[in-house]
């Protein structure tokens, strides 16, 4: 599955698009743990959100490969 | 509804004219604009210019709730919020929200409604460039 990077996300992932070896699915909160452990500085930074299919997803939401997924670190638009 | 709302983001400099030109209507008999604009002091720092990246197709998506928000919570008439992507310069637009309403009162309310909740939903980031350094708003520790 594919994951969309932006902002500081991008620059920790070192690319804007970050490819996941996973075609059976998973929660949102098990894509957060896999994310602050495989990139630790995650955790050095203010917490990040997960948008599913261009909207804002809680942790308990379970992801299909197929989706649309985007790491949304803390906004700062205006 | 639609021709009500007019929402973008733009690699290109903004435009208060095509905002104000949007929202105009014989029905109002007010504009609110706030125009947001790169300041050249930040926290004591000096900030040479910024960058901005947006979600775009989500970006759009949270702008046009933000405004069918504001008509439906202030009984406005016509809204247009206008956000930049890319460089922008000392002094240059960031973001323009335009309100056009029946009376004053609900254009200052729906207008600062807007840039609020723009500031803190919309997938739109920032990053500082200043003399010594970069960073990206709002993520530090």
């Amino acid at each position: 599955m594919k994951v969309l990077c932006f902002g500081v996300a991008k620059e920790i992932v070192g690319n804007s698009e970050l490819i996941l070896d996973n075609d059976k699915g998973l929660t949102v909160g098990e894509l957060k743990s896999y994310l602050n452990t495989a990139y630790p500085q995650f955790l050095e930074y203010k917490s990040y959100v997960v948008a599913i299919n261009q909207a804002y997803a809680d942790d308990k939401l379970s992801i299909s490969p197929s989706d649309e997924i985007a790491i949304i670190p803390p906004v700062s638009g205006g | 509804m639609d021709s009500a709302i007019d929402i973008q983001v733009l690699s290109t400099p903004l435009s208060i004219d095509a905002c104000y030109n949007f929202v105009l209507d014989e029905k109002c008999g007010g504009i609110d604009l706030f125009v947001g604009t790169v300041r050249r002091w930040n926290k004591g720092k000096e900030v040479t210019h910024l960058h901005f990246e947006a979600y775009v197709e989500m970006a759009l998506k949270e702008m046009k709730k933000i405004a069918l928000a504001a008509i439906e919570i202030y009984g406005i008439e016509k809204i247009s919020i206008h956000h930049r992507i890319g460089q922008v310069e000392l002094e240059g637009i960031a973001v323009i929200i335009a309100v056009s309403s029946k009376h004053r009162k609900s254009a200052f309310e729906a207008c600062s409604y807007a840039i609020d909740t723009l500031k803190n939903e919309v997938p739109i980031w920032k990053k500082e460039f200043l003399i010594d350094g970069s960073y990206w708003v709002n993520s530090r520790p």
